[in-house]
Formats: C-alpha cells, sequence, structure tokens
C-alpha cells in the first residue's frame, strides 16, 4: 500500500522552472483555462438539468462579485475557511500525506474554540481570542495525528483513518450541540452565541470582513516560507518527492517528519474552524462546515500545493460558492452543482499532470524505462 | 419482548446493514485482489442509489436495480478511465470521482424532485422467507427472510471464494494484484483485468446503492451513501481480501450500527444517538490498527506502473 502514498504527491507540485515570472504567468494561465472549462460544464450542467442558463450565471456572478458587499461578506468570506483548509491539504499532500480530514480537523478547532469560549468570557479578547485559536489549532492537530500514529504504528491508510475520523468528527459535534454545549435554553441544537467582545473584529464597517483573512494571508505567507527556506521544509518536500530515497540518503527520519506533517496539517485546518466560528458563525451547530474540507483539495491541487498559490485558488472557490449559494436563492439552481464543477477541476489537473509526465517521459529520457 | 425477540430482531437489523456494506465490499475486494484501490467506491453507491430510485418508479424493483448497478458502474467506469487508462492517482482520483458523484445526484434529484428534496417514496423488494430454514429460532427470520439482495451477497460471497480460487479467469485477477510483470508474461493483460474489476466493483456498489433505496429506505437522500463505500474498504481489510472474510467483517459493522437499535429495545435511552453513529466509523479505526499485519494485501495494491 506504501506506493499509493508516495506516488501521490509526484507530479502534483509545480515544477521547477528557471523563471519566476514565467512560472506564475503559466500558473495563472493554467488555471484560467481549467476554470472557463468548468465555467463550460457548469453551463453544460444547467441546460442539462432544464435550469435557464443566463439568470442562473449572472446569478452566480453577482453573488460572488456583484456588489462591494458580495465580494467582501461573501466570497472573502468564504475564502478563509477553505484558505485555511487549502493550505493544510497542500502541506500534507507535499508531503505525501493524503489528509483527506480536513474537515474534520477544522470542526474539531471550532469545537474546541466554543468550549473555551465559555469561560474566557469575561476576560479581555486579548488574551481570549488568541487562546481560543490556538486551542483550536492544536485540537486539529491531535485529530490529525491519530491518523498520523495509526499510520506510522500501525500502517493503516490515513485517506481511510482520516474520512472515518471525519465523519466521528461530526457526529461529536452533533452530540456537543445537544449536549455539553448546547446553549442554555436547551432548544436548538447549536452552541450559546459568542459575546460581541470576543468575535474576531470587523475590519470594514457594514461588511463581514474580519481579522481572519490578513491572519489567513500572514499564515500561507509564513508556511510559503517555511517550506521553501528552511531545513524541516526541504525534510517534508523530500519525503513527498521520494520517501524511500529521503529514507536512504540517511539525513531524514522519515517517521517524524511525516508526523510532523499530519500535526501541521491538523494545526491549519483547526485554526481555520477556529477562526471561522470567532469571525463567521459565533456559534457551533451541525451543518457548521458545508465541505470546506473536501473543497479544500480541489483548492490545494489548483493551487499546485503551493501556500500563496492556495490564496488565490481558495478566492476563486470563495467566489463559486458564494455565486452557487446565489444561483440557488435566485435562480433555484442546486448548489451543490458547484461540487460536480470541483471534482471536475480535479480530474482535470490530475489528467493534465499524467499528460505532461509522459510527454515529458516520452521526450526527455527516451533510453531509461520507468 | 422477550430476550429471543430482542436477540432475533437485532440480528435481522444486523444483517440488514450488513447486506450493502457486503455488497460493496466484495466488489471492491475483487478489484483490490486485482490492485486498484477504489475510494471512488462511495461514489458508485450514490449514483446506484439514485438510478435505483428513479427505475424503480418506472420499471419496478427489479428495473431499479439493474439500472441501480449500471449507475455504479458508469461512475467505476469514469475512474477506470483515470486510474487504469491513464495510471493517475488511485487515491486522488477515488476522491474527486466520489465528490463527483455526490455533488451530480444532489444536482439531479434536487433538479428533477424539487429544492427540498420532495419525498420520494419508491416501491421496495419484499422479504423472501426460504421455507423451512427461516423457522430456526432465532436465526431464521434475520438470515432466510430478507429481501432478495442479501442472498445475492450471500451467494457471491461463496462464489467468488470459489472463482477467485479455481478459475483461470480468478488466478489472472489474483496475478494481476500480486506481481503485473509475471501476470504480463504469462500473456495476461493486467490493463484489462484491472479495468473489468473496477467496473465489476462499481456495479456492486451500484447494487449496494439500490438496495438501500430499494430494500430499506424507500426513498433517495442526499448523501445517503453516508460513509459506507469508505466502510466497504475497511471491511475489506479486515475480511483479509478473502470474499467470505468480506462477508463476515460486513456482519460486524452491520452488528456494530444495530447496537442503537438494540439498545433502544432495551430501554436504554438515554444514551446519546450520535456517539452510535459514531461507533462503526470507530471501529474502522480499531479494525484498521489491529489489522496491521499487511501480508495478505495484494503486494501490487496501489501502485501506478
Amino acid at each position: 500500500m506504501k506506493g499509493a502514498r508516495t506516488q501521490a504527491a509526484d507530479a502534483l507540485v509545480s515544477s521547477p522552472s528557471t523563471d519566476p515570472i514565467r512560472r506564475v504567468l503559466s500558473a495563472v494561465g493554467q488555471v484560467g483555462v481549467l476554470l472557463a472549462v468548468g465555467l463550460l460544464l457548469l453551463t453544460v450542467l444547467l441546460a442539462a438539468t432544464g435550469h435557464a442558463v443566463g439568470p442562473a450565471l449572472a446569478a452566480l456572478v453577482r453573488g460572488a462579485f456583484g456588489s462591494w458587499y458580495a465580494i467582501t461578506s461573501a466570497t472573502i468570506v468564504r475564502m478563509v475557511p477553505l484558505g485555511f483548509a487549502g493550505l493544510a491539504v497542500a502541506i500534507a499532500f507535499r508531503a505525501g500525506v493524503l489528509n483527506v480530514g480536513a474537515e474534520g480537523q477544522l470542526l474539531m478547532g471550532a469545537a474546541i474554540a466554543t468550549a473555551l469560549a465559555l469561560p474566557l468570557h469575561d476576560t479581555s479578547p486579548w488574551l481570549a481570542i488568541p487562546i481560543m485559536i490556538a486551542g483550536g489549532a492544536v485540537a486539529g492537530s491531535l485529530w490529525a495525528m491519530i491518523a498520523g500514529v495509526l499510520r506510522l504504528r500501525f500502517g493503516v491508510l490515513e485517506v481511510i483513518s482520516t474520512i472515518m475520523l471525519n465523519f466521528v468528527a461530526l457526529n461529536l459535534v452533533g452530540w456537543l450541540v445537544r449536549g455539553p454545549l448546547q446553549e442554555p435554553q436547551r432548544i436548538n441544537p447549536q452552541s450559546l452565541s459568542l459575546p460581541p467582545s470576543l468575535q474576531l473584529p470587523v475590519l470594514m464597517e457594514g461588511t463581514r470582513l474580519h481579522a481572519g483573512v490578513p491572519l489567513l494571508v500572514v499564515t500561507a505567507a509564513a508556511l510559503g516560507w517555511w517550506l521553501f527556506n528552511t531545513a524541516s521544509g526541504f525534510r517534508v518536500r523530500s519525503v513527498g518527492a521520494n520517501s524511500r530515497a529521503a529514507h536512504s540518503a540517511g539525513e531524514i527520519a522519515v517517521g517524524s517528519t511525516l508526523l510532523l506533517t499530519f500535526a501541521l496539517s491538523g494545526l491549519l485546518a483547526g485554526m481555520g474552524g477556529a477562526v471561522e466560528y470567532l469571525g463567521v458563525t459565533y456559534a457551533l451547530y451541525e451543518n457548521f462546515s458545508p465541505g470546506y474540507g473536501y473543497t479544500a483539495i480541489a483548492v490545494a491541487l489548483l493551487a499546485r500545493l503551493h501556500p500563496v498559490g492556495v490564496l488565490g485558488t481558495a478566492l476563486l472557490f470563495g467566489a463559486l460558492e458564494a455565486g452557487a449559494n446565489a444561483m440557488q436563492r435566485d435562480a433555484g439552481v442546486p448548489n451543490v452543482v458547484v461540487t460536480v464543477v470541483e471534482a471536475v477541476l480535479i480530474l482535470l489537473v490530475v489528467a493534465l499532470d499524467r499528460w505532461r509526465a509522459r510527454s515529458a517521459a516520452a521526450t526527455g529520457s527516451a533510453g531509461s524505462s520507468t | 419482548m422477550s430476550a429471543l425477540d430482542v436477540g432475533s430482531a437485532f440480528l435481522e437489523s444486523t444483517v440488514r446493514t450488513a447486506t450493502p456494506l457486503a455488497l460493496a465490499a466484495l466488489g471492491e475486494c475483487v478489484s483490490e485482489r486485482a490492485g486498484v484501490i477504489n475510494i471512488g467506491l462511495e461514489g458508485a453507491i450514490i449514483a446506484g442509489a439514485l438510478g435505483g430510485t428513479v427505475a424503480a418508479g418506472i420499471l419496478g424493483v427489479g428495473g431499479g436495480f439493474v439500472v441501480g448497478a449500471l449507475a455504479g458502474m458508469a461512475i467505476a467506469a469514469l475512474f477506470a478511465w483515470f486510474t487504469v487508462g491513464m495510471r493517475a492517482d488511485q487515491i486522488i482520483t477515488g476522491t474527486a470521482v466520489t465528490l463527483f458523484a455526490l455533488g451530480l445526484t444532489g444536482t439531479l434529484y434536487r433538479s428533477v424532485f424539487g429544492d427540498a428534496g420532495v419525498a420520494l417514496t419508491t416501491p421496495t423488494a419484499g422479504d423472501i422467507a426460504i421455507p423451512g430454514l427461516s423457522h430456526i429460532p432465532l436465526i431464521g427470520q434475520a438470515f432466510f427472510a430478507q429481501p432478495v439482495m442479501t442472498y445475492v451477497a450471500m451467494l457471491m460471497a461463496l462464489l467468488l471464494g470459489w472463482w477467485m480460487r479455481h478459475t483461470h479467469a480468478g488466478l489472472a485477477l489474483r496475478a494481476v494484484g500480486e506481481y503485473p510483470e509475471a501476470a504480463v508474461a504469462a500473456g495476461i493483460a493486467p490493463r484489462r483485468v484491472q479495468a473489468l474489476a473496477v467496473l465489476f466493483a462499481g456495479a456492486m456498489a451500484g447494487l449496494a446503492g439500490a438496495t438501500l433505496v430499494l430494500a430499506q429506505a424507500g426513498t433517495f437522500v442526499e448523501g445517503m451513501s453516508a460513509g459506507r463505500g469508505f466502510i466497504a474498504i475497511a471491511i475489506v481489510v479486515l475480511g483479509r481480501w478473502q470474499p467470505l472474510g468480506v462477508a463476515a467483517a460486513a456482519l460486524l459493522f452491520g452488528a456494530a450500527n444495530s447496537l442503537q437499535t438494540l439498545f433502544q429495545a432495551m430501554g436504554w435511552v438515554g444514551v446519546p444517538y450520535q456517539l452510535f453513529l459514531a461507533l462503526p466509523y470507530v471501529l474502522t479505526l480499531l479494525v484498521l490498527a489491529g489489522a496491521s499485519g499487511r501480508a495478505a494485501a495484494p503486494a501490487a495494491l496501489g501502485r501506478r506502473d
């Protein structure tokens, strides 16, 4: 089963090229082409399911970019959880760790932040907010490390264990909001609303743009720097590129690097959950995440597993999901239609990489076999 | 209720919930023996559920099962195109295929049956009591008075076990999963074998989805596959890649799921039900950790080239 893991990350990461500007341009160009294909597919799906294409697409664009409020309070606000979860997936896939559990890790982060809010109600936000975010991050990290230990100690495929942990987390939240964390009136299955003093500050009057946005940007930049400029970042990338070679090189402890990756990946997702709670929902409830952790896979793959690229693709998917909700509201189009588009985008990236790998093998090393 | 009644009801519910799991896991078992791990199984199940729902309204229950299997196969064909045809990564492709099917079924269902998802009832397959056997105390009703797909699952487990061991095709399947190079040397085309195995697994998963609707729920619900595709993969591990073992493992998972019903019957209503819903997933993790001796796994599982 080892093969399934180590092969996952290769070819999906951005290929090294000499000119950074050309590299960025080509990456943006590719995303543009993929996006165009995605929109074309969406059009076909809309037409096939009997929806009026024009009004639906107009609602999509309006919901995502139609007004200042749509941009700041729908699109960018959705970019935050997608971005954190996307970073979690990107860093994991880089190391060949197929963490499909960002969803569960995000939920655990939100749950612990919610639990911490109660005892912190009367403290200063300068103390409470960092504690809640850190608590959420640690919770996500520990949740991911269950999968890490299962893989390293017992050889359990993390794809399966993280998905199982997603379902466990979902049911755990379902129980928490009807049990220990339920609001005091015990009417609705949700937690007590977060007092305004503990909410993440809103950056612009009249919008929902919160301090989680700059936090995401700083996190992505720091992660990118760490990945490409530090020894531990290098170790993560090498393990993903080829764990056997990294191991025989003797310098890299594959096991501890993998565990670090699980921990870091879960930390990012958990942080995303805490930030979503503190900045947007202000309460924990059962459908807290509309599948951010799964969409994050598309976000990360489309960004070629590059932390800074994740910011761009998270914005893109934030717009897509904001638009999808407007499409459902205004044009009666089921919002799950964008899940199909996301899935096809993942498949397109995969196909593109296979095609590129094959043509590279054909032109480059004609003599050597794979 | 007497203890015997409670036990009988518990077993019946165990077999009922185990049936779709067993169908999907038996298919996955074949595909994994050919070296392909199909995370897209979940997608094939939900496609089978919707296909079965729609077709049953028009063609009746039998047609529902056939169309369900075909719908699962169609999703598997997409997976096979990428993983067998292009040798793309099985895990990422499988994840995408599952998302694809969940999104597509949700879109189609809501587009056709309305935004809120109007409760749609389908005809359901009746229980078939096997004369004599169904009167055995305790286990009779559970194992021998079930809808047709339960018997299909039982027969499949026996048949596949025999087929893998005693036929040329079964040997070819195992050769591809264990040592593709040797299979090629023996004149077997690994890709064709893998593609067929994946399609078979898709059809079985589609049947599993149709069973959820036509033998249990009587209606389609978005996302009703509820992780069964992933559980099926865990069941294959627990069953050590042997069809009979897989069937037994499916029963164990059915039992975990039915504990909830048992506890309700025992009057333990204070126990939070979400914790029971989480139980099969926790069990899967424990099982996977316990089955860590991986000697039984096909050697070339997940390999790409």
